[in-house]
């Protein structure tokens, strides 16, 4: 626990590992050299630096070194593999088969290309546990299908998809296949050679690595996969993606999947045993609550529950230390999570991605989601099983939903009055 | 997001919160809102024969600004009469509260919610039901 307490919302990020930080600091210092620059020692130890890191980014995933194109993150990296690919296979077909369930850096990226009449776009439905049927993805494969993007792990119910069983079908059908693996590289293996991957996203700062900074895995050969830059410049990174190396955050983010790889063992059982203490507590606590997304094929740091009869955004209020603005160390310490519910948003519409698994709104709005991490303890655990029960049962106490349920109304007869 | 502090200690201590038996001759029970658009808010206020409402209860499923416009509402109206209370606007609740703009379907569901256990109660007496108005948003600013 630090000083602004318990961090369990390890999916929006990660905390900067301290050894990451410790490698990056020379590079803000007296290592500025552009990586770019070849007539001097200056630009020789940067570059030394850029391509020891991309040695390392690489073996995370197991592709070649020169195969990762650095990028700002996996927004501009998806960004890149969706309209880069869309792009220069114009000639070939213009149709794209993904999922409902993706991260909006895909699915607002496929948007942006069929509004602009550049491509035509296949959404994927997904089981009730989120995940992609491989059988689906072949289905959806047409004469004019040029790339297939589907997510490694999702961002919000951490289900896994059976990324090696898409990418037999895809290189079976010479489809190229892309997938966002922002929420799994560093957290369980991933194969470029093994799964017939094409193109993968990657962002440092989910893997306790520095924000800013990300790759994009550019298959080289068998098959060589051409794309069109979105980024114009000096051709950095095979004139995919040009622009001035970030060398510091270059370095965290290899240190970073230094660690992810040499402890990946270790950490994906503990953080799955802090999961599942988590959960246990939980479900024995409280009544009425669910589990969203699948019950064993999901990231080890992910719980998404839905408390019943409870908004996910008063929830949250009752957590996050809103109601206790003062002074660090008076009151219960801070839970940081996050809802599905989206009482905030403009739309009032709760997750798409639940609502992609057939989660009624009504259980939407209860969600929680949980990411444990690197960082987490058993006593952090049982404090948040504690503080989130009993902040369920007094908003139940408050919940009308919750008397009418005891009562035996069936909720789902009643008529109610919408706003 | 940033709540205001009226918000905060309606949320934290709500005030009224329970239940009145919804049979009872002198109690009027709104409920509004719906569970799939993420909340319901009922109301109930116990109205003297001569109209004036002599206690209130709430119970609400939603949001902490929901909780806090129902909270607050239960307050607002004891000891008000029936006409003063069908007289309250939402932009009142917004401006007590300070709600942002999102928020601000939350006040007009607390004043839907008044006026949905009003026209219980004057049901419940005979009374011809009062002409079907819900609010209307407005800012209050």
């Amino acid at each position: 626990m630090n000083g602004k307490g318990i961090y369990m919302d390890n999916h929006a990020t990660t905390p900067l590992d301290p050894r990451v930080l410790e490698a990056m600091l020379p590079y803000f210092g007296e290592t500025f050299g552009n990586a770019a620059s070849r007539s001097h020692p200056f630009g020789w130890e940067a570059e030394k630096a850029a391509e020891g890191a991309r040695e390392e980014i690489a073996r995370l995933v197991n592709a070649k070194a020169k195969d990762i194109v650095f990028t700002s993150g996996a927004t501009e990296s998806d960004n890149l593999a969706i309209k880069g690919v869309v792009e220069f296979y114009k000639d070939k077909g213009n149709h794209v088969v993904t999922a409902t369930t993706e991260h909006k850096a895909v699915l607002d990226t496929c948007k942006a290309l069929e509004r602009k009449g550049l491509a035509t776009v296949t959404y994927l439905g997904v089981d009730k546990y989120g995940m992609v049927d491989p059988d689906d993805v072949r289905k959806a494969i047409t004469d004019k299908t040029v790339l297939v993007s589907i997510m490694f792990a999702n961002n919000e119910i951490g289900t896994i998809n059976p990324l090696a069983e898409i990418g037999r079908i895809t290189r079976e059908k010479g489809v190229l296949f892309h997938s966002d693996a922002t929420q799994g590289v560093g957290k369980l293996p991933v194969d470029v050679e093994s799964m017939h991957i094409d193109l993968l996203s990657m962002s440092a700062h989910k893997m306790y690595g520095p924000k800013g900074i990300g790759a994009l895995y550019v298959r080289a050969k068998n098959p060589r996969v051409r794309l069109t830059p979105i980024i114009d410049g000096g051709g950095h990174e095979r004139g995919f993606r040009s622009g001035t190396l970030n060398v510091p955050g270059i370095v965290g983010f290899a240190k970073a999947c230094e660690l992810c790889r040499v402890g990946m063992a270790d950490e994906a059982q503990r953080v799955f045993g802090l999961r599942e203490r988590l959960r246990e507590g939980l479900f024995a606590q409280l009544d009425e609550i669910f589990l969203n997304g699948h019950p064993v094929h999901r990231l080890p740091g992910n719980l998404n529950v839905s408390f019943a009869y409870v908004e996910g955004e008063s929830l949250l209020m009752g957590l996050n230390g809103s109601t206790t603005p003062i002074a660090v160390g008076q009151g219960p310490a801070p839970i940081a999570v996050s809802s599905g519910s989206a009482c905030t948003s403009a739309t009032l519409e709760p997750s798409y991605v639940l609502k992609a698994l057939g989660v009624g709104d009504d259980l939407a709005h209860t969600s929680i989601r949980f990411g444990l991490g690197r960082f987490n303890t058993a006593d952090e655990v049982d404090y948040v099983v504690e503080r989130v029960a009993h902040e369920v049962r007094r908003l139940r106490d408050l919940s009308p939903l919750y008397e009418m349920a005891k009562e035996g109304i069936d909720l789902k007869s009643v008529e109610w009055q919408r706003d | 997001m940033a709540y205001s502090d009226k918000v905060i200690d309606h949320y934290a201590n709500p005030r009224n919160v329970g239940s009145f038996a919804k049979d009872e001759p002198d109690v009027g029970t709104g409920i509004v809102g719906a569970p799939e658009c993420g909340d319901v808010m009922k109301l109930q206020l116990k109205i003297s024969d001569d109209g004036v409402v002599q206690d209130a209860r709430f119970k609400t499923f939603g949001c902490g600004s929901a909780i806090a416009s129902s909270s607050y509402v239960t307050e607002l109206v004891k000891g008000k009469t029936v006409d003063e209370v069908m007289a309250i606007k939402n932009s009142h609740i917004v401006q007590e509260l300070s709600l942002p703009p999102v928020k601000i379907h939350c006040s007009v569901l607390a004043e839907d919610g008044i006026k949905a256990a009003i026209a219980d109660w004057k049901k419940k007496r005979g009374e011809p039901a009062p002409k079907e108005e819900t609010a209307e948003a407005t800012t209050g600013r």
